[in-house]
């Protein structure tokens, strides 16, 4: 049992030694609005790196995280503008973001294309629509909008939280249950294990897949609502880039790349080693932000590398 | 014990496949409470048949009862669902889950409502406890699959097949990874599956597996039904031709041996090469201008010797000379700058590429040898194949067409070809006549021969025991991973049979 | 016609075709050529110039995804070797009044090239030594990579103001842009590399069937580490290229995207995603259509964003056409359930 832990447990006490390291080093870190904010500002990177761990743990992958994010801001921003309400916004960008992600399946599943290629494509196609909706940076003034970015949780010790970020934490819980305690998610890991093994033995591999990559396309779209509420904003330029930190996070979550080992909870704390990252940088005030990319990049071949010497290790002894 | 009842009935059952009937009218009769074994050699139509009682093929014509109820399983789900459940010779577990998860993997015990709803952890790890508890597997439930050794990985493998009511377990070549303990430990269970009454299917190559455990056995020879024996009936001997067939095969002419005066030095040597659960360790000489037969039944280590000798797979011990000199042999690049050359038994997965035409397979290996600069260009590459065409017959509508078009025989001649235009020092072949018909076989023969007699050591493996038995100056005999003997050659084949089946 | 309809660069020459036909039908000038200022001029010639960077990137992408690679990083080498270039050529007013570079101009290049096949090596050893997959192998590169570029310029543009450099990107040759010399000059060395030598019969043997080459004596390892090399070197390239073009080096947005194009190029021109058979002709082609492409657009009046969304679909639609499954269901033969055993 233990063993199965131990990717998760070396993530975990990275992030706590890389807490214990901003605590010692820079005044005023150890506070809990520091920490905090860590989940406030990366909200939506949380909630997409959710879906993009179960994702990664059917053996797949999503490119097109981030153009989806910005094609919901865009499309929010646009629909609130002429007046739709905005629960109704909501729901239609949601739906929209699961269709988007089933039809992505669907042709991977279906005709057995490479996920790399169908969501690059996919990425292109979502950026593309949101440029066709705007261009520009448009504001969102919907009241309703404006209530839930401004709302503030507290949560004691003058410290709070904001709605975005407890729909990531509430994200997070419902990911949890679904991979631990339900027959899709047991048999996404089955997926990631050994594909050939889940269907001798009955699995429904197909529908899996599919239901994978549209479980990915909604937790954009609902990442977008979150990255809508921080940014008061529909942007098409908005998460660029966001896919590889999603990636980055899941990774370094202790997700294996190949599939089938991995935990969400592994991802939130690689979405917190991220934001911790950009918070040791920003107190330090030296380092430049672009110090984040190498650091992360430097992380990522570390965790790759440990993982293949862990396979390569569990391949000897089985 | 031929009184019980009959369980599952498959009868006339035949498959074909783009160029091949794999299945000609089949017939298989399973009885509760007994252990059958399907038996033949490669080709035989086994996995096909195992495959469509499992619902992963549709039969082509032909039909199943189970239990006298006419049915058709349409997927392995479904075949689960009917009572028909599998073990592979991998066995097919998810290597990152639990045992427990594994057993019980689509039928997850679920927690009421009121409790939530979720998958109920702790029953599942009981359900699967008191399975294995019962089958008497000592196994923790809550270890990873992956991290079980082979044989506790085919135990849990079994018990799931069975967790769901099976009345049909089909176990496929369950054996072909165990050691002596552990194949004691997997009988254990199958015999106490049998005395619960499930009809347990046994496909093996082990001979003396088939007659401690079975208790019929049914010989695919070729696709088709050879016939369904009761082992007590059935000796070795018998069991061995009805599988490999004593038909004439029409070849007429024997090669012509010219036996290596003299005991010249040996073109390649190996002293003590072994490599852990694929071959046992063991001395092979090959010297120049000699053809080295190799014999055994499938699954003996004829591949794995073969591949050892190349450099393909790492060995774990022993060492390798070429023409007395001490060989670093470690990837098949070292292999082929010394000369050596490897027709390989699976010429779609490691012999052919299929899209380049066949000019540029031929002169593929001659290129590598001579390396990145120094170019055969086009026109030098088109002579070396026509002339190779031209001489081993190979039928294609040109060296441009794309190799993948041409059938199976001519694909494999192809292959030697290859090699031949290497001059190689020593030249493996695995199984190179395999798929190719009669008259060519013989030119192909000669072929060897004529080789040889260049100067050429040769090792040629070959299911086909008359074969061996025809072309070869010696014949090294493989039983189980090891080596049952070396006979001289002109040796006939019942010499090399009695060596396979000896215990 | 039907003869010719199947010849590997058909359906690329065509797409090619019918794109310029449309343009110059939109703007009747857009297929004249004029001579001013001792070079040709004209629509054409702005798609050669501008292609010529993609161009060479998708060459070297081309070889990588020959092998059944790919190469996710190269934009940010783009990055890196601009940034590199730039910095050591700077540009100040000497005491004769004229503008010198910080170092010699070759150094400046050579650095640049270096460093930028390295990249390259430092990819193909993650693949080929630490076995990792191309994707994610080449994902931490692209990751760090922009990080290392706008370290190397502190996040500031840097601007070139030595004249020579400006050539690379913006001079002419014979009339023609440099930059499309340069690409040429590429794709003649590979082609010759290719055909003079065994090179293209081991990467087509490794991209076809990687255990048959091995088997066969191909030493695919060595092989598979210079093409990702090569491939570093030519995002090198383009980076000295783009930069040039530019006068300076935009750590953050030179080369985005690339990798994508880059992909895109190889996909269009012919080569199969799976490996094995490639073409750099079709290549160049699929470069020029997605440069055209762009033009077309622009000159439809058509707002740029639509470019996006038309790149997707035509990978959408070359992914489909080069998919077995797909193509079956145009053909009586069942997908399922097809193959001999074994």
């Amino acid at each position: 049992m233990s063993r199965r832990l131990l990717p998760l447990a070396v993530t975990i006490l990275l992030f706590i030694g890389m807490a214990a390291f901003g605590a010692l080093r820079y005044d005023g870190f150890l506070s809990l609005q520091v920490f905090l904010n860590l989940l406030i500002d990366n909200a939506f990177l949380c909630v997409a790196a959710v879906g993009m761990t179960f994702v990664i743990l059917s053996g797949g992958i999503d490119l097109s995280v981030g153009a989806v994010m910005a094609f919901t801001t865009t499309l929010s921003a646009a629909l609130l503008g002429i007046g739709w309400n905005p629960y109704a916004t909501m729901a239609v960008v949601l739906a929209l973001g699961a269709a988007f992600g089933a039809a992505q399946g669907f042709l991977i599943q279906r005709f057995r294309l490479a996920p790399f290629i169908v969501t690059l494509a996919g990425m292109f196609m979502a950026r593309g629509c949101s440029y066709l909706i705007s261009t520009e940076s448009v504001p969102i003034s919907d009241p309703t909008y404006v209530a839930i970015a401004q709302a503030r949780i507290p949560v004691g010790f003058d410290a709070s939280l904001t709605l975005g970020a407890l729909v990531a934490i509430a994200t997070v819980l419902a990911a949890m249950r679904l991979a631990h305690a339900t027959a899709f998610g047991r048999a996404v890991y089955a997926l990631g294990g050994d594909e050939n093994s889940a269907r001798l033995m009955g699995l429904a591999v197909g529908r899996t897949r599919i239901a994978v990559y549209l479980l990915s396309g909604f937790t954009a779209a609902l990442a977008g609502i979150v990255m809508t509420f921080y940014m008061l904003s529909g942007y098409s330029l908005h998460a660029v880039g966001l896919e590889l930190d999603a990636i980055a996070a899941v990774v370094i979550g202790g997700t294996l790349l190949a599939g089938g080992v991995g935990y969400v909870a592994g991802t939130l704390f690689g979405v917190l080693i991220l934001g911790i990252i950009q918070t040791l940088i920003a107190f330090d005030g030296t380092l430049s932000s672009w110090w984040t990319k190498i650091v992360v990049g430097v992380l990522l071949l570390l965790f790759c590398l440990l993982q293949r010497l862990f396979e390569s290790r569990s391949r000897r002894t089985a | 014990m031929t009184d019980a009842a009959i369980v599952l009935r498959a009868r006339d059952i035949c498959r074909a496949f783009p160029g091949v009937q794999a299945l000609d009218g089949v017939q298989l009769t399973l009885r509760a409470g007994e252990v059958h074994a399907l038996m033949g050699q490669n080709g035989a139509g086994k996995s096909t048949l195992i495959r469509i009682l499992t619902g992963v093929y549709q039969p082509d014509a032909g039909n199943i009862e189970l239990l006298d109820r006419a049915v058709a399983p349409r997927s392995p789900l479904h075949a689960q669902q009917l009572g028909i459940s599998a073990v592979h010779q991998e066995s097919h577990l998810l290597p990152n889950l639990s045992v427990a998860e594994n057993i019980c993997a689509g039928r997850y015990p679920r927690k009421p409502w009121t409790r939530g709803g979720g998958i109920d952890w702790r029953e599942t790890r009981r359900r699967a406890h008191e399975l294995l508890a019962r089958l008497g597997i000592d196994i923790d439930v809550d270890q990873l699959a992956g991290g079980l050794p082979a044989a506790l990985q085919q135990l849990a493998a079994v018990a799931r097949a069975v967790a769901g009511d099976a009345r049909v377990l089909i176990l496929d070549e369950p054996t072909s990874s165990l050691d002596a303990d552990e194949v004691r430990a997997l009988f254990a269970l199958i015999r106490k599956l049998r005395d619960q009454g499930v009809a347990i299917l046994f496909v093996t190559h082990f001979l003396d597996q088939v007659y401690e455990i079975c208790d019929r056995i049914t010989v695919l020879r070729n696709g088709r039904f050879v016939g369904e024996y009761a082992c007590a009936k059935l000796d070795a001997p018998g069991l061995v031709a009805a599988m490999v067939g004593r038909e004439l095969a029409g070849t007429s002419g024997a090669v012509t041996h010219a036996r290596p005066e003299g005991a010249a030095s040996p073109a390649l040597s190996a002293r003590n090469i072994a490599r852990r659960g694929q071959l046992r360790a063991m001395d092979v000489e090959i010297r120049p201008g000699e053809i080295l037969g190799v014999a055994g039944l499938l699954g003996s280590g004829r591949t794995e010797l073969a591949r050892l000798l190349f450099g393909l797979d790492p060995r774990d011990s022993g060492d390798i000379e070429i023409d007395g000199k001490t060989a670093r042999l470690e990837q098949p690049a070292d292999a082929v700058l010394l000369g050596l050359g490897f027709c390989p038994e699976d010429r779609k997965h490691s012999g052919i590429v299929a899209e380049l035409s066949v000019r540029e397979n031929i002169a593929l290996a001659l290129q590598a040898r001579m390396g990145l600069r120094k170019f055969l260009d086009p026109a030098a590459q088109r002579a070396l194949a026509e002339k190779l065409v031209a001489a081993l017959g190979i039928r294609t509508p040109g060296i441009e067409a794309p190799i993948g078009q041409l059938s199976g025989g001519n694909q494999q001649k192809a292959i030697i070809a290859r090699w031949l235009a290497t001059h190689p020092r020593v030249l493996i072949l695995d199984e190179p006549t395999r798929g190719i018909d009669v008259a060519a076989k013989q030119e192909l023969m000669n072929e060897i021969r004529a080789l040889a007699n260049g100067g050429t050591a040769v090792l040629f493996i070959s299911a086909e025991i008359d074969e061996v038995v025809r072309v070869s100056d010696r014949i090294l005999v493989l039983r189980d991973r090891a080596k049952a003997g070396e006979l001289p050659g002109g040796a006939g084949e019942d010499a090399v049979y009695s060596l396979i089946v000896a215990s | 016609m039907r003869r010719l309809s199947r010849h590997a660069l058909f359906w690329p020459l065509a797409t090619l075709a019918l794109l310029l036909l449309l343009n110059s039908c939109f703007n009747p000038a857009f297929l004249a050529l004029s001579w001013r200022d001792g070079h040709l001029y004209g629509h054409l010639i702005d798609i050669l110039k501008n292609a010529a960077p993609l161009m060479v990137v998708a060459l070297g992408m081309t070889l990588v995804i020959a092998v059944r690679g790919l190469d996710i990083s190269v934009g940010a080498v783009v990055a890196i070797a601009a940034a590199v270039a730039t910095l050591l050529t700077g540009g100040s007013f000497n005491a004769g009044g004229e503008v010198a570079s910080e170092h010699p101009l070759w150094l400046a290049l050579g650095a640049a090239l270096l460093v930028a096949a390295a990249c390259g090596l430092w990819n193909g050893v993650l693949v080929v030594k630490a076995g990792m997959q191309p994707i994610v192998a080449t994902l931490i590169l692209m990751v760090a990579g922009r990080g290392i570029a706008q370290l190397l310029t502190g996040g500031q543009i840097i601007t070139v103001y030595y004249p020579p450099f400006f050539a690379i990107g913006s001079g002419f040759l014979a009339g023609l842009p440099i930059a499309l010399w340069i690409a040429a000059g590429l794709w003649g060395v590979l082609h010759l590399a290719l055909s003079r030598s065994a090179l293209g019969l081991f990467i087509r043997a490794i991209g076809g069937n990687p255990e048959a080459a091995r088997v066969a004596g191909v030493r695919s390892a060595a092989i598979t580490l210079c093409v990702y090399t090569f491939c570093g070197l030519a995002a090198g390239v383009a980076g000295l290229i783009v930069s040039s073009n530019v006068k300076s080096a935009d750590a953050n947005n030179a080369g985005q995207l690339f990798e994508l194009d880059a992909i895109l190029a190889v996909t269009l021109g012919g080569t199969a995603l799976t490996g094995g058979r490639f073409t750099l002709a079709g290549t160049v082609v699929g470069a020029l259509i997605i440069q055209t492409l762009t033009s077309t657009i622009y000159s439809l009046g058509v707002p740029p964003e639509v470019n996006l969304v038309v790149k997707a679909a035509l990978v959408f639609a070359v992914m489909l056409l080069q998919s077995a499954e797909f193509r079956s269901l145009f053909t009586r033969r069942a997908a399922a359930d097809s193959g001999a055993p074994r």
